[in-house]
């Protein structure tokens, strides 16, 4: 199965090739409509925060932002976004490559149980580490946390960009005379820098609204001083104009990554892989690189994990009652899967329009989505709060409500998702198909999203990963009544009753580890009988 | 196997589409009637919150629906959702993000009989929401770490040399700020100040009360500024025979002993504004009130005659000082002290 269909076609699409053929072709209006609808309502809470900040004078404005301590909270918040990012970024390409490259004995084992630590709460995380040693509490403890809690990002686009990668430039490199670690450096690295710079990006500006983890941790970032004009001052347009750093924190970012993307050309568009990348021998260093990833696994899932069963085991408050995490994890369910197919179908036009009719606008469009992101969760559920409850009166406090609010939230995730099963899919199929007589709708239903459905799954399971923790929003949104896992294990965990609290976390945990598992398989793939299993 | 696995995927986005219309359908076919229906916000604990809306329903045959949440988000959302809030009554944790919706006239007037029930320096400065429990300020120590003997007599002594690196506080807790009103009104602006000063470079800063907890009862610091409450809850969950901290009560109507209150407000939009009266009334009835001292929660009742959950101190025996959400402000200025002296 695998040798069938391989032939000189399949390499013989040049990206040259490919980009000439799309510039002859315009960008369809409707899909640039239906992306820019999309931006438009993921810029909503943009609206709404720059609303609220011009409406405090500029006296207010210099008292809150030229104070020493938000000096402080600036600094910490570069420093620790350079920092983890770097981490995350060496971290997820190293257990990338050695779970797809090299010849380590139970790799895919290996592939599942490096993504899980993504499914449990970064709370969870911080308060195990802070149980054992008060050392974490300070730049380099909060650092590691967040590294442990998010390299899984990097990791697995890498992974995924790694696996479907046609090994022949290599071979080549190797054959004129590169050493190893240079092919690694020169030719290998530089093919997966769309997906390790998209995994970075979302690792850095998820780090800017971060709040949860570094509780704990005793650190504070901006993001802290949002909250403390909510909790205190409960200033609402003040919080706001403070958190329009946060944008231009993320714009910055977003610049950033552009520039270190750069004009190279990164890849083929058609991977072309007619059959798996020889993996490099480990020999004796096997050892080593199973103890690292024993290492890291066991710190970055199985403490959390112990944490929750000591607590279960020592806690007085533990129990289980089955009615109310039965229901929790129903709505948790729910509410996860309904993000996690809005989301990838609003993702979908977004990444079709950046891919396959790349521009200017296009790639504005498709940024505009990360913007959110960067932002505290109480900023989003408050400007679809002021949206709904006086234009749509009928949506407010409903799931649809809050399906769209996680939308918002977790569109970079699909987006990032989608676009490299896009960047697989050879778009001359359905160039093919229109030539046959498809219509432009008929052949992405017929030919491209056949192709590319696992990579949609991918992005369906990173969004409901993101969604089943999820909390600020969901506790302003949800319907009245609805608990999620994620409500009720706050719920818990804010009275000190640790040991209740652990059942809802455990089934988090339970119920992401499905999506995880499709994730390691499928993130960026594409369907279709040349694809080297 | 690859085709196992799409039809997972498949199955996945069906079930997705399913539940979504679910949700649709659920949504629409949700506005029924709230003639008797409560629609309670609440930033008070889970489990406090649940005992108070049962009592509430066996008494009254009304039903209730909670929206949980915290201080901010809630305050915050109700000013956003205006005269179109579905809320009926919001309870809070502290009187500011009362007061927030007072100043901004969206609550409504408490009936006198209800206000009179609590004592009034624990009500609402012009009747506009109820007090309906207390918490006591404390200091959480280590007896192996700090002596009886050097316990201090005032809450002013912790800004003095001898404390220094061995205090924990958490100035964005909502608790901390009154704190500093309590010092400015009794003490004086300058005193408050210096105090200030003093403070902020003996401490450390935690982010709130729970990790104040943790670190002193860890052995990670010697002493913290805290909720009593916060120990109590510790004790529950670890076993009190586990616990290493004590905790002390500055007493003599000093700051350091203050009362934080919780409170409660009827909404002026309610669309059902006798409910929510009997509701606010209910909080601060005999049986509102035991109902909620027995619900595992470790507040002060504030009504006379109803005794606090076991294990707490007579409030009486507090002596805090008489100070009460009225003669502290709007907390404004005590952030701006407190944002002078790096604090926040």
């Amino acid at each position: 199965m695998e040798a069938a269909g391989v032939g000189p076609e399949s390499r013989s699409w040049s990206t040259t090739y490919v980009r000439a053929r799309l510039r002859a072709r315009p960008t369809p209006l409707v899909l640039l409509a239906i992306a820019a609808a999309v931006a438009l309502l993921v810029l909503l809470p943009l609206g709404f925060l720059l609303d609220q900040a011009l409406s405090i004078g500029w006296t207010q404005i210099d008292h809150l932002l030229f104070r020493p301590f938000v000096g402080t909270l600036l600094v910490n918040t570069v420093l620790l976004v350079a920092v983890a990012t770097t981490a995350c970024v060496v971290l997820g390409v190293a257990v990338a490559w050695c779970v797809e490259r090299t010849d380590l004995p139970g790799r895919r084992t290996w592939a599942v149980l490096a993504a899980l630590p993504i499914t449990v709460p970064a709370f969870v995380t911080s308060y195990s580490w802070v149980s054992i040693t008060p050392i974490v509490q300070h730049f380099g403890g909060a650092a590691l946390i967040v590294t442990l809690a998010y390299y899984p990002l990097v990791y697995l686009p890498v992974a995924a960009v790694l696996r479907g990668l046609d090994p022949a430039l290599e071979e080549s490199a190797r054959s004129l005379g590169m050493g190893p670690w240079r092919t690694f450096l020169r030719v290998t690295l530089p093919q997966t820098r769309l997906a390790l710079l998209g995994g970075g990006l979302l690792v850095a500006v998820h780090l800017l609204s971060e709040f949860g983890a570094f509780a704990m941790l005793r650190f504070q970032t901006f993001t802290t001083a949002i909250y403390d004009e909510y909790r205190l001052s409960f200033d609402g347009p003040a919080a706001s104009m403070l958190a329009t750093v946060l944008v231009l924190l993320c714009l910055a970012l977003l610049i950033g990554e552009l520039g270190l993307r750069g004009r190279a050309r990164y890849a083929r568009v058609d991977t072309g892989s007619p059959r798996p990348a020889a993996r490099a021998r480990l020999g004796r260093s096997k050892w080593v690189v199973l103890a690292g990833l024993g290492a890291l696994v066991g710190l970055a899932l199985g403490l959390p994990l112990v944490t929750l069963v000591y607590w279960v085991l020592r806690g007085g408050s533990t129990s289980f009652p089955v009615v109310s995490l039965l229901s929790a994890a129903g709505s948790s369910l729910e509410l996860g899967l309904g993000a996690a197919l809005l989301t990838t179908l609003l993702a979908l036009p977004v990444a079709i329009l950046t891919t396959r009719h790349p521009s200017r606008i296009a790639g504005a469009l498709e940024r505009a989505a990360y913007l959110p992101y960067a932002l505290p969760g109480i900023v989003v559920a408050l400007s679809l709060i002021v949206v709904s409850v006086h234009q749509l009166p009928a949506l407010y406090g409903t799931t649809p409500l809050l399906i769209v609010a996680y939308a918002i939230l977790s569109l970079p995730l699909a987006l990032v998702a989608t676009r490299a099963a896009l960047a697989q899919a050879p778009p001359v199929h359905e160039e093919i198909a229109r030539s046959l007589g498809c219509g432009p709708l008929q052949a992405l239903v017929r030919v491209t999203l056949p192709r590319i459905l696992p990579g949609l799954g991918a992005a369906a399971a990173l969004v409901f990963l993101a969604t089943v923790t999820e909390l600020t929003a969901t506790l302003l949104l949800a319907p009245i009544g609805t608990q999620t896992l994620a409500t009720q294990f706050w719920a818990d965990a804010s009275t000190r009753s640790f040991g209740a609290a652990a059942p809802y976390a455990g089934l988090m945990v339970a119920i992401s580890a499905l999506p995880t598992y499709l994730l390691t398989r499928r993130l960026g793939a594409v369907a279709g009988p040349r694809r080297a299993r | 196997m690859r085709i196992a696995s799409r039809r997972i995927v498949i199955a996945l986005c069906a079930g997705a589409a399913l539940a979504a219309l679910a949700a649709l359908a659920s949504g629409c076919g949700s506005s029924e009637s709230s003639a008797e229906t409560l629609t309670l916000y609440s930033a008070q604990h889970q489990q406090m919150t649940n005992a108070l809306a049962k009592a509430f329903e066996r008494t009254s045959a009304a039903k209730v629906r909670v929206r949980f949440g915290e201080d901010e988000g809630l305050a915050n959302q109700i000013v956003q959702e205006g005269s179109a809030s579905p809320a009926d009554v919001l309870l809070s944790e502290n009187t500011p993000p009362l007061e927030l919706l007072a100043g901004k006239g969206l609550l409504a007037q408490v009936n006198s009989p209800t206000l009179a029930q609590v004592p009034a320096r624990y009500d609402s400065p012009n009747g506009r929401w109820v007090g309906v429990a207390a918490r006591e300020t404390v200091l959480i120590y280590d007896p192996k770490l700090i002596s009886k003997r050097q316990l201090p007599a005032s809450i002013l002594d912790l800004a003095k040399r001898e404390w220094k690196g061995k205090l924990a506080i958490a100035p964005s807790e909502p608790d901390f700020v009154p704190i500093v009103s309590a010092i400015d009104k009794l003490d004086g602006r300058a005193a408050t100040e210096r105090w200030l000063e003093g403070f902020a470079s003996n401490a450390a800063r935690y982010d709130d009360n729970e990790g104040i907890v943790a670190a002193v009862e860890g052995g990670q610091v010697a002493a913290g500024v805290i909720n009593h409450y916060y120990w109590y809850e510790q004790a529950k969950e670890i076993g009190a025979a586990n616990v290493r901290s004590k905790l002390y009560y500055f007493g003599h109507k000093d700051p350091g002993a203050l009362v934080n209150v919780s409170g409660a407000g009827a909404l002026k939009s309610s669309g059902n504004p006798a409910l929510a009266q009997r509701f606010l009334a209910f909080l601060v009835s005999k049986e509102g009130q035991s109902a909620m001292t027995h619900s595992g929660d470790w507040e002060y009742p504030l009504v006379a005659g109803v005794a606090p959950p076991p294990g707490l101190r007579p409030f009486a025996t507090l002596q805090a000082p008489d100070l009460g959400p009225a003669d502290l402000g709007n907390g404004s200025a005590p952030l701006a002290l407190m944002q002078q002296a790096g604090l926040l």
